[in-house]
């Protein structure tokens, strides 16, 4: 078997080897167009590495290398304000998710479905949270809440509606431009036959709908999710001061100097939104997969 | 019988446009529209006292936006967006022209590379920017090491806290939007369109000037939107890498609502910004149009 198998690797490298060669040759050519695209990788690239680096670093002086050390994580994990805002930005992020996939979901199947009076100027408005600039809907938020006096001592996870309120009505606008992409290619007759073959409308959403539409909630729900995760300036106008959440408390720690345990707090953020994307690239995956073999 | 089977199915189909309309519209009502109602109500206010707000319908406010000095710090918020936007489109031609002709496998795991950023936290992508330009950052010690070496005396840049530090951000942040429509644009494109171009004797320029450009036109247009409206309004760039004379409008605005304490002439700035915002949109549409017919 062995012996079978080697020459046949042997030609795969040899084919690999001149694949290697021809890209360099072909790299050499156009020099320039690759130069371009490797230093905007560089650029997009270098600030975040080396703070993720960083963060890692036996030194307060973030510049020069002092040797490994995971301090900065230890003495986040014992930071309960850190922690707090850590849980606080998870469920705030979660619950949005949710929200935004009923809202966004609901919103598709309408401009999908229905044609109704002054259409095109509905799906306008759908449109509007994510075109007026961020500070606007901040402010907008700031001065609603004051005005109906939304109270500010409520308990813990109620403290945080208004900043969910505040972030589905931005995120469930991306959710519902995913889903009405994919539900432009949805069969219809699929829908018709099922009913015709005695399914009930409950069936045809579970059998049909939900697998045509799984990978668009999929995307839909990870773009609310890190957008909520993501957001700043809504949340600074939106919350006061009783609800902090993590991008909150790293712009004031950001404020107040570059520390590595900035550097320690963005790294366990990035790696969950990191996780998270790729998370939902292999879920899409393993679906096409499905698709594939159906 | 049909006629009650039709009716059946109306119905059936009027519950579910109620259940589908409903929901998002008081959404829209409720967080979106009660809201900015307040905002323009408040932006032909004014303030009494302290902290009280009279509504007597003046437009003291947006004659005091009409200033000089926010008109120019308008025309500055304009020049700033205008100049990202433009350095995106320097930066993305090549890049995207680059990833056109790398192998298929390569293409995905280049793509994803570019469009990862985007998921990361803004505040964290700034802040990251912060380590690397700082005067002790990393560019600095960086060039210092180098003139060491060269028995040169090195006085360290100051990169951050001037307008360059805000475009430099604002750039790093809003790439991967012009790169990834520029190159949904290009993707489908016909390369016997340009073969046949250059066959028939013309040079590569007018090859990309008469035929590429045109084509992938209304993504560039896209691309262009989605740089320069979130420029236009970004708050925290400016915020973090600007200096004490480098604010945009969004920080005018912030200072009204959490300093200065003058919300009605913070929520006319808003008004102002949010039509300017929706006239470039208009105006994109416009030409958008015009060229497609």
């Amino acid at each position: 078997m062995q012996s079978v198998r080697n020459p046949d690797a042997g030609k795969v490298k040899l084919l690999l080897f001149g694949e290697f060669i021809s890209a360099i040759k072909s790299s050499l050519r156009n020099p320039w167009l690759n130069i371009s695209l490797l230093v905007t990788l560089l650029f997009l690239y270098t600030p975040i590495i080396v703070l993720i680096i960083f963060s890692f670093n036996d030194s307060r002086r973030n510049i020069v290398w002092k040797g490994f050390t995971l301090k900065y994580y230890k003495k986040m994990f014992s930071n309960e304000i850190l922690l707090e805002a850590f849980l606080n930005s998870i469920v705030i992020a979660l619950i949005t998710t949710i929200l935004s996939l009923v809202l966004g979901v609901l919103t598709a199947i309408l401009l999908w479905r229905f044609q109704f009076p002054l259409k095109s100027l509905y799906q306008g408005m759908v449109m509007i949270p994510v075109i007026v600039p961020e500070i606007c809907i901040g402010i907008a938020f700031l001065v609603f809440f004051n005005m109906i006096g939304w109270p500010s001592d409520l308990i813990w996870p109620l403290s945080l509606a208004k900043i969910i309120f505040a972030h589905s009505l931005f995120c469930f606008p991306f959710v519902a431009i995913v889903v009405r992409a994919k539900l432009v290619n949805l069969n219809w007759e699929c829908e018709e036959a099922a009913k015709d073959l005695g399914a009930n409308a409950w069936h045809v959403y579970r059998d049909i709908w939900l697998p045509h539409l799984k990978p668009s909630l999929i995307a839909g729900g990870l773009l609310a999710f890190t957008l909520s995760l993501d957001d700043f300036v809504i949340t600074f106008f939106t919350s006061g001061p009783e609800t902090i959440t993590l991008p909150i408390k790293i712009y004031s720690m950001v404020r107040f100097s570059v520390t590595p345990e900035v550097n320690a707090a963005s790294t366990v953020l990035i790696v969950v939104t990191i996780l998270s994307v790729c998370t939902a690239i292999f879920l899409q995956k393993e679906n096409l997969k499905k698709g594939s073999f159906e | 019988m049909l006629s009650d089977r039709f009716r059946a199915k109306n119905e059936n189909s009027r519950k579910v446009f109620l259940v589908t309309f409903l929901p998002p519209t008081i959404w829209l009502i409720l967080f979106l529209f009660a809201p900015v109602l307040i905002i323009v109500v408040y932006s032909f206010s004014q303030k009494v006292g302290l902290i009280n707000i009279e509504v007597n319908w003046v437009m003291d406010n947006y004659w005091r936006a009409a200033d000089p000095l926010y008109l120019k710090i308008f025309a500055k918020s304009f020049y700033i967006a205008g100049t990202t936007t433009f350095l995106c489109l320097v930066i993305s031609f090549p890049v995207v022209l680059a990833i056109t002709k790398i192998r298929q496998n390569w293409k995905l795991i280049i793509l994803v590379l570019l469009m990862l950023p985007f998921w990361i936290n803004l505040l964290i992508r700034t802040y990251a920017l912060i380590a690397v330009l700082r005067t002790r950052g990393f560019l600095n010690s960086g060039f210092e090491w180098i003139a060491a070496h060269l028995g040169l005396r090195f006085e360290p840049v100051q990169f951050l806290y001037n307008d360059t530090a805000i475009i430099i951000g604002l750039v790093y942040i809003h790439l991967p939007f012009m790169i990834l429509p520029i190159y949904a644009g290009l993707e489908g494109f016909d390369e016997t369109l340009k073969q046949a171009a250059e066959d028939l004797g013309s040079s590569s320029m007018q090859v990309y000037r008469h035929i590429v450009f045109p084509l992938i036109r209304p993504s560039v247009f896209a691309g262009c939107m989605l740089v320069f409206i979130p420029a236009l309004g970004s708050y925290l760039t400016p915020e973090l890498l600007g200096g004490t004379d480098g604010q945009l409008i969004a920080n005018v605005i912030e200072r009204q609502f959490k300093h200065a304490n003058d919300w009605p002439f913070g929520a006319a700035l808003s008004m102002v910004l949010i039509y300017v915002t929706c006239g470039v949109i208009a105006v994109w549409l416009l030409v958008a149009k015009r060229k497609k017919s």
